[in-house]
C-alpha cells in the first residue's frame, strides 16, 4: 500500500496532539515516584523512581489540615459522592424536564425552555451568595446535599435532550399509547432506552464537572469531614519548617495522579455504551 | 346498532380548518373497510380519531356499544399499523410484539405462547432475536402487523401501510393482508390514496374528498355506479375519460357527435364520463380518435390519442390488435356504458 504524504502528515499533527495530552501526565507521574528533595533540587522527572509505594501510601493515609482528621481517601469519597450526586440527578432531572417539553404540550413550553436556557448566563459563581445563603438557612452547610442541591439543575443537558427527544417520530408515541402505554412507561421504556448514548454523554461531562468544583465547597463547608479532591490539592501536603510553609512536591505529584483515576475510570466505563450507541445507527 | 358506529363526526383544527366534515358511517363487524381519497382529503384525520389521536370535535364514535369519544387511546382497544411501521427500535421483534400484552398484564406464558403463535402466522418466526434495523421492508411490515394481531384487538387500522414498499412488495403484501384479515376476521379500516389497493382489499369503500364521503358502497357498485365526477375520476384505472357538452331533451351533444334516447330528465351543461374499457370500435362510431401513443401491457393495449377538439382520451382494448401512432379510430360505447354528470354540481344525473 502506498502511503500519501497527506496521512503521514495526519499521523504527524494526531502524534503531537498525544503528545501533548499524554506528556504532562507522565512527568507527573514520574515525578511522583521520586522524593521531594530529588525534584527540588533536579526539576521534574522523567524516569521512575523508587518510591513509589511510600509515597502513594503516605498519599493515601496520612491525616492532613489543621484538625489532622481528614485523609486523601476521605476526600476522594466525598468528591466521588458529590460528582455521582450531581451527575446522577443532573441527567434525571433533565431528562423528565425535556420530556415535559417537548411532549406535554402547553402554551408556556416554548416561554419555559427559553427561561431554563437563559440560566446558563448565571452560574453558580455568580449566584454564590443567595444560594449560600438558601443553603446555611435550610441547615445544609457541612452535608452532601448541601455539596449537590444547588447544583443539579442543567440547562445544557435539558436543551440537548429536548432536542434528541424532538427527532423522535410523534408515530413512535402513538403507537405506544395504543400500546397501552402510559406518560411514565413511554418514558422509562422508549426515550430513555433510545437516549442511552446521549445519558452516557452527560453523565461523563456532567459527572466530571462535580469532580472539579472548588469554589462552592470551599465556600460551604467547614468541616473538614466534607472537604473534596480538589480543594485537598491547596490545603494538604504542605509542611511548615521554621514557620515556613514547604510544599511536599513529590507527594503533591501522586495526589494529583490519584485525583484523575476517578473521572477516567468513570470515561473508560461508559465509553464502551458510549461508541456501542454510535455503531448501532437505529432510530 | 353496527359494530363501528360514527355519528355526525366533525373535525376542526385550532387554527380554523375544518379537515372533516359531519360524517356518518358504520362497519359490521368483521367487515373490511377502505377510505380512500387523495392527500389531505381528511381521510387519516377520521382513522386518527377512531384511534383516539386526535380530539372528536363534534359527533360521536361509538365501538361495540360503547361511546369511545372520550376513551384513552390505550383504552380503546384498538391495533394501528402505521405508514412508517413505527417499530420499536430498540426492541428485538419478540419484544415489539410482546410490549403491548406485557403493559396489559397478560402472564408470561401467555404472552410467549401468542407472540409465538402470531409470529407462525406471519412468517416471521426466525426474526424474533432481530432488531427492526435488520428486518427488510416487507419484514418491517409483517412486524407491525403481528405487533396488532397479537393483541387481538377490537379493530384493526391502517394508515397507508404499504405506500414505503416497493411496487412488487406492495402487491403481495396487499395479498397478505387481505388473506390475513379473512383468516383472524377482524373488523379493520384502512387508509390508502391508491384506488387499486382501495378496490382489491375493500368489502366497502369510501370515497372521500374535502373532508365529505362522496361515496360509501362495495368497490365494484362505486366502479358501476358512480355518484359523482369525483368518485368517477377517482376510481378506475387508467381515468375515466370526461367529455364536454349539453343535454337537451334527452339529446346528448357534445363535440362532434350525439346521443339520442338519454335516461336523463336533465337539461343543461354536463360532463359525460366513458370508461376507457367501455369502448370498442366500429365503422361509423360516435367518437374519432387520433392515436398518439400506445402502451402495450401485454394482455391489453392502452390507446392514447386525441379527440377532434384536441381532448386527451384513452381507449382500453385486447393486448391482440395492432394500433399504431397515427392510426384513426373509430369508437364506440357499449352496451350505453357511460356516466352524465351535472356539470357545475359534479351530481350524476342518468
Amino acid at each position: 500500500m502506498k502511503i500519501k504524504p497527506l496521512q503521514i502528515s495526519a499521523h504527524i499533527i494526531l502524534l503531537l496532539g498525544v503528545l501533548l495530552m499524554v506528556v504532562p501526565i507522565w512527568i507527573s507521574f514520574a515525578s511522583s515516584t521520586h522524593d521531594t528533595v530529588t525534584i527540588l533540587t533536579e526539576g521534574m522527572k522523567f524516569n521512575i523512581g523508587e518510591h513509589f509505594s511510600r509515597n502513594y501510601n503516605e498519599v493515601l493515609n496520612e491525616k492532613g489540615g489543621w484538625s489532622e482528621e481528614v485523609t486523601a481517601a476521605k476526600m476522594f469519597i466525598n468528591s466521588f459522592i458529590m460528582a455521582l450526586g450531581i451527575a446522577t440527578l443532573k441527567v434525571t432531572i433533565s431528562a423528565m424536564s425535556a420530556y415535559a417539553l417537548v411532549y406535554y404540550r402547553f402554551k408556556l413550553a416554548v416561554p419555559i425552555f427559553w427561561l431554563i436556557f437563559i440560566t446558563l448566563l448565571v452560574p453558580l459563581e455568580v449566584r454564590i451568595f443567595p444560594t449560600y445563603k438558601i443553603v446555611s438557612d435550610l441547615g445544609l452547610t457541612n452535608s452532601y446535599t448541601g455539596l449537590i442541591l444547588p447544583l443539579v439543575a442543567s440547562a445544557t443537558a435539558t436543551f440537548f435532550f429536548r432536542q434528541f427527544y424532538r427527532t423522535i417520530p410523534d408515530e413512535l408515541l402513538e403507537s405506544a399509547k395504543l400500546d397501552g402505554a402510559n406518560s411514565w412507561r413511554f418514558f422509562l421504556d422508549f426515550l430513555v432506552p433510545l437516549s442511552k448514548t446521549m445519558i452516557a454523554a452527560m453523565f461523563i461531562f456532567m459527572f466530571v464537572y462535580g469532580y472539579s468544583q472548588y469554589l462552592w465547597p470551599l465556600i460551604m463547608t467547614t468541616s473538614e469531614k466534607y472537604w473534596t479532591v480538589v480543594m485537598g490539592m491547596k490545603i494538604i501536603f504542605t509542611e511548615s519548617y521554621e514557620g515556613v510553609a514547604l510544599p511536599r512536591t513529590a507527594e503533591r505529584f501522586a495526589y494529583i495522579i490519584l485525583s484523575m483515576i476517578p473521572p477516567v475510570l468513570v470515561v473508560v466505563i461508559l465509553q464502551k455504551w458510549f461508541i456501542k450507541g454510535l455503531i448501532q445507527t437505529e432510530k | 346498532m353496527s359494530f363501528l358506529d360514527l355519528k355526525n363526526v366533525t373535525k376542526i383544527y385550532p387554527n380554523g380548518t375544518k379537515a372533516v366534515h359531519e360524517t356518518s358511517l358504520s362497519v359490521e363487524e368483521g367487515e373490511f373497510m377502505v377510505f380512500v381519497g387523495p392527500s389531505g382529503c381528511g381521510k387519516s384525520t377520521l382513522l386518527r380519531m377512531v384511534a383516539g389521536l386526535e380530539d372528536i370535535t363534534e359527533g360521536e364514535i361509538t365501538l361495540d356499544g360503547n361511546l369511545i369519544n372520550e376513551v384513552d387511546p390505550s383504552e380503546r382497544d384498538i391495533a394501528m399499523v402505521f405508514q412508517n411501521y413505527a417499530l420499536y427500535p430498540h426492541m428485538n421483534v419478540y419484544n415489539n410484539l410482546a410490549y403491548g400484552l406485557k403493559n396489559r398484564g397478560i402472564d408470561k406464558k401467555d404472552i410467549e405462547q401468542k407472540v409465538n403463535e402470531a409470529a407462525k402466522l406471519l412468517q416471521i418466526s426466525e426474526y424474533l432475536e432481530r432488531k427492526p434495523s435488520m428486518l427488510s421492508g416487507g419484514q418491517r411490515q409483517r412486524v407491525a402487523m403481528g405487533r396488532a394481531i397479537v393483541r387481538n384487538p377490537k379493530i384493526f387500522l391502517f394508515d397507508e401501510p404499504l405506500s414505503n414498499l416497493d411496487a412488487k412488495l406492495r402487491i403481495q403484501m396487499r395479498l397478505e393482508i387481505k388473506k390475513l384479515q379473512q383468516k383472524v376476521g377482524v373488523t379493520s379500516i384502512f387508509v390508502t390514496h391508491d384506488q387499486t389497493e382501495a378496490m382489491t382489499l375493500a368489502d366497502k369503500l369510501a370515497v372521500i374528498n374535502n373532508g365529505v364521503i362522496e361515496q360509501l358502497a362495495t368497490p365494484i357498485e362505486i366502479y358501476n355506479n358512480p355518484k359523482s365526477l369525483f368518485v368517477a375520476g377517482f376510481i378506475g384505472s387508467p381515468q375515466m375519460n370526461f367529455i364536454e357538452g349539453e343535454l337537451k331533451n334527452n339529446t346528448l351533444s357534445a363535440e362532434g357527435f350525439e346521443i339520442k334516447n338519454v335516461k336523463s330528465d336533465f337539461n343543461g351543461d354536463i360532463t359525460l364520463g366513458i370508461r376507457p374499457e367501455h369502448l370498442s370500435q366500429s365503422d361509423n362510431g360516435l367518437i374519432n380518435l387520433n392515436v398518439d401513443l400506445v402502451e402495450q401491457l401485454g394482455s391489453d393495449n392502452l390507446v392514447y390519442g386525441q379527440l377532434k377538439d384536441k381532448k386527451d382520451f384513452c381507449y382500453r382494448c385486447p393486448g391482440n390488435l395492432t394500433i399504431k401512432k397515427g392510426d384513426k379510430l373509430s369508437l364506440n360505447i357499449d352496451n350505453e356504458n357511460y356516466f352524465i354528470f351535472d356539470k357545475s354540481s359534479g351530481k350524476r344525473v342518468n
